[in-house]
């Protein structure tokens, strides 16, 4: 990348199409990373679905769909986006701080845990003792 | 590699890499994200904040679908087609989810060729990608008419279960939804702006004196981008889970 910069820099806007850009700010590659990686979305994506399809239950169920989420977001920042390319002072300016969220995930499945716990005790059926009710999920 | 030498001062030469880069970076004078347009910088920093509203969207739903005492409807069966007689789960989301991933593939080749200056098949891609994002936006208005019309699903009840079903998924597929609509607005326009040689010539446009470049294909397909990256999270945490 930074050679074909600077050789346009130098040699002015008469040469081949990737030495055509007028300055250092663009992000120019081959074509078949991104043929690449749009085909692996698919794969990803017609995974994900699988596992819905063919019925997998419990954790099995819940590891498949977060990782092929993660790999999928992954590959859409890091290729399509441009990100690996990108200096580090503007990566982690970026991705660090959505790492924040996952503190929030957890406040929020506590306080969701206490509040299903008093919704059994306090609205649960009359006839059913709180805890009874408490396993119903 | 003499030229380059010689050509590499201004900008690109004396950055460092690594974690002495990034400390130089952001104790320098004047911008801390060097090689990159500003627009750009500025349209990933509108994307983080935009990554706390669905992340705020996607917890809450989390939280409320947690804490329900009543069944969660199946969306596995709720979104689920009959197609030649045969019910088929989820069928139309995955095709949803196919569309935004071919619409993502064309776009990133819109940029690529914007960068090359290939005016016609920079137009042509952003066409295309506008059109596959026109359909996803067509699917889904058929998803919510049918959800609302057929099944009875209402933002604050559903015949089917917990009661927040409905409010979670109106919110956050609108939402999702109404990004995907004015990224296709926007799609039309950088279109028409390349198609009739804008940034060729380094015209401003109609809202800056800025001279028009085609970094504002790449900017635009950083948020194209980013719709897509969001439904992924959709499909995988509110679909599949």
């Amino acid at each position: 990348m930074a050679h074909a910069e600077g050789h346009a820099h130098t040699a002015g806007h008469a040469h081949a199409a990737p030495d055509k850009k007028h300055d250092v700010e663009g992000q120019q590659h081959p074509l078949g990373v991104y043929f690449k990686i749009w085909g692996l979305l698919f794969v990803l994506s017609a995974a994900s679905y699988a596992v819905d399809y063919f019925h997998v239950q419990g954790y099995l169920r819940w590891g498949l769909i977060l990782v092929f989420m993660m790999l999928k977001a992954g590959l859409i920042v890091a290729v399509f986006m441009h990100m690996m390319w990108e200096r580090l002072a503007m990566v982690y300016a970026i991705l660090v701080p959505p790492l924040l969220l996952l503190v929030f995930v957890a406040i929020g499945a506590f306080e969701a845990d206490y509040t299903f716990l008093t919704r059994g005790t306090f609205f649960g059926p009359p006839a059913q003792a709180a805890p009874a009710a408490a396993k119903h999920k | 590699m003499t030229q380059t030498a010689l050509a590499s001062t201004a900008h690109a030469a004396e950055l460092k890499e690594g974690l002495p880069g990034i400390v130089a970076d952001w104790s320098s004078d004047q911008r801390a994200f060097k090689n990159v347009p500003w627009g750009k910088a500025m349209m990933w920093i509108f994307l983080l904040s935009d990554t706390f509203i669905f992340g705020s969207f996607l917890i809450s739903y989390m939280t409320v679908r947690m804490s329900t005492q009543s069944p969660w409807p199946n969306p596995s069966e709720v979104f689920a087609l009959v197609i030649a007689g045969q019910s088929i789960p989820l069928i139309l989301i995955a095709i949803m989810t196919f569309v935004l991933i071919s619409s993502s593939g064309t776009m990133v080749l819109a940029v690529n060729y914007g960068y090359r200056k290939d005016r016609k098949m920079t137009v042509i891609f952003l066409i295309v990608t506008a059109i596959l994002g026109a359909t996803f936006v067509g699917m889904q208005a058929f998803e919510w008419s049918k959800l609302i019309l057929e099944e009875g699903v209402r933002p604050w009840g559903n015949p089917m279960g917990a009661a927040q079903f409905g409010a979670a998924f109106f919110m956050i597929t609108g939402f999702h939804g109404t990004h995907v609509s004015i990224g296709v607005i926007f799609l039309i326009i950088v279109a028409i702006k390349v198609g009739r040689g804008d940034l060729d010539h380094q015209r401003p446009g109609f809202m800056t004196g800025r001279r028009g470049t085609y970094e504002i294909v790449e900017t635009m397909g950083l948020y194209w981008h980013f719709v897509d990256l969001v439904w992924v999270f959709i499909f995988a945490v509110f679909y599949l889970w």
